[in-house]
């Protein structure tokens, strides 16, 4: 509790895709989640896979604006992984001891929000690597890596950016078609 | 290209790069005509879901990168392996990983050259793909000393004074008279004397040696030899199909030894068509041994086996028996008197014991020396 206001500081860098923020907050929870995944019939992947999980749970959640934190990070961090593995071993078929290792919260609607957007991200994926070459590659460097329509013009050997602009265009109406015959069903 | 045009607007608009004429032109087009306005609330939600991907692609990213790093130095755990084992496993292997590598690098180079030296130095594949069955020359020694311990109390050893036995290998007669067929290879030496299978020696010449087909020919010039007069097996032309029962005798060791097996291909080692392959059991010393098919004809002379594989041997095939001594005819007047025993061999139609019986009296031990 003592490091609450920290901990406030610390989620306001990580919204802002701080890495050394993210650094921190790995290196204090990381173990805790990996020995309760450990004790409850996981293995070390599956425990790296639950502790990213929730912590995109916390990216996305300290991007908000309304975001405060209403208990300590650790706590946090510890139910929603607890939530996460629970669900992922009733998947599995496999069970849990149930054994309590520390104090958790309610966050099922953060759950209920994270696994909405894992679906339509999933989406998203889908559809672009659905989408070939060099379509994907194109999108992905202008979208994701963020680079400016020039350098992609470079880098895929179009003459001007218009022409790569034009490209792009035609790239991203077939990544919408796709996108949407996927996520009109979801609705 | 309409399209691409109106999704370039529909883009400028959502992120407010329009002019403001521009814009309440767009506007205007957007109210009036419902499919626009429908493409643009659409796009709206598309970009976003964009926006988000790509941030948490890239937030992954970040992740992946700080779980590599801090698992590297040992700040979280890198495994299922309890916390200080790990820890203290990361912490030396930070510590010596340079020495570590630069060891690795000597060894990896001392290995190379070595196996390049290996390579250099070793004699050429066939050699040692390829094992003649002559035997070493220090196991004959050691049973030369027993051989000759045992014979002196009946006779002097017939190997002359101070020359040591550099090879040891089988012959068999190809004429009553005293001519021997071995494998040129068995005669490592300035001479040789042979002995038969109740160890009687007999001094012998070396007529001649002929390094390519690998067949050289002895002749027993010794008082004791009682020359047979109708050898009891012949030598065939034509060479055996394939499957064909063969059997063997030879001397690796100083006891004549029976083995028995078939023909296994028509051609021997890298398809040479003047040998063939056996499956049978062979060993050094049964070099220059006599193959009989069940009738009791020659049928080859074993000279190698490969030393990788168990029972692959190869064996000469005897036809080069008549090649050479047909040769040798035309050139040399000694061995104008030579003659191959043809024909039906009179061990046919006998049980194998019998023939056995008959034929070791024609297969000698051959002992090279120097």
């Amino acid at each position: 509790m003592k490091d609450e206001p920290n901990e406030q500081l610390l989620l306001k860098a990580l919204a802002k895709n701080d890495s050394k923020a993210a650094e921190i907050i790995y290196k204090n929870n990381f173990n805790m989640v990996l020995a309760f995944v450990l004790n409850n019939n996981g293995s070390y992947d599956e425990a790296r896979d639950i502790f990213q999980e929730a912590m995109i749970t916390l990216y996305q959640k300290a991007k908000t604006e309304s975001f405060v934190l209403t208990s300590q990070l650790k706590t946090y961090i510890y139910s929603i992984c607890r939530r996460l593995w629970l669900k992922r071993l009733q998947q599995l078929g496999r069970t849990a001891s149930g054994i309590e290792y520390y104090d958790s919260i309610a966050v099922e609607d953060d759950i209920e929000i994270h696994e909405r957007r894992n679906v339509e991200l999933g989406i998203m994926d889908r559809a672009l690597n659905s989408l070939g070459e060099p379509c994907k590659s194109l999108l992905e460097s202008f979208y994701i890596e963020k680079k400016s329509m020039d350098d992609i013009a470079a880098l895929f050997g179009y003459t001007n950016a218009d022409n790569a602009k034009n490209q792009k265009y035609k790239c991203l109406m077939r990544l919408k078609k796709l996108f949407f015959s996927q996520y009109n069903i979801g609705e | 290209m309409e399209d691409i045009l109106l999704l370039n607007s529909i883009e400028r608009y959502l992120d407010g790069r329009m002019l403001d004429d521009e814009r309440s032109f767009f506007e205007e087009l957007r109210s009036k005509n419902p499919s626009i306005d429908e493409m643009v609330v659409e796009h709206k939600l598309f970009q976003q879901q964009m926006d988000t991907y790509a941030d948490i692609r890239n937030f992954k990213d970040i992740l992946h990168s700080v779980h590599s790093k801090l698992s590297s130095t040992g700040e979280i755990r890198s495994s299922e392996e309890p916390e200080n084992f790990g820890g203290k496993v990361i912490q030396l292997w930070n510590r010596y990983k340079k020495t570590a590598a630069i060891a690795a690098s000597i060894a990896g180079i001392t290995a190379l050259f070595i196996s390049a030296l290996a390579i250099y130095f070793s004699p050429a594949t066939d050699k040692s793909e390829l094992q003649r069955l002559s035997r070493m020359i220090d196991e004959v020694k050691a049973s030369q000393q027993i051989t000759n311990n045992k014979l002196n109390e009946v006779a002097e050893p017939k190997i002359p004074k101070g020359a040591t036995v550099k090879a040891g290998g089988t012959a068999f007669l190809i004429d009553g008279k005293g001519y021997l067929i071995t494998n040129a290879h068995v005669l490592e030496g300035s001479g040789a004397i042979v002995v038969d299978k109740d160890g009687h020696e007999y001094n012998s010449t070396i007529l001649t040696v002929d390094r390519k087909t690998d067949l050289a020919v002895l002749k027993i010039d010794d008082k004791d030899f009682k020359p047979i007069k109708n050898l009891p097996y012949s030598i065939r032309r034509m060479e055996p199909d394939l499957g064909a029962e063969l059997f063997t005798l030879g001397y690796p060791r100083d006891e004549i030894v029976y083995n028995m097996g078939y023909l296994s291909a028509k051609t021997g080692y890298k398809g040479d068509t003047s040998s063939c392959q056996l499956s049978l059991t062979a060993n050094p010393g049964n070099s220059g041994g006599p193959v009989f098919n069940k009738n009791g004809e020659v049928v080859g002379i074993i000279t190698t086996k490969q030393t990788q594989s168990e029972d692959v041997v190869f064996a000469l095939k005897s036809n080069n028996i008549f090649r050479l001594i047909d040769s040798l005819k035309t050139t040399d007047t000694l061995f104008k008197k030579v003659k191959l025993p043809k024909g039906t061999s009179t061990l046919k139609n006998m049980d194998r014991v019998s023939q056995v019986k008959k034929a070791e009296n024609c297969v000698f031990l051959v002992k090279a020396y120097k």
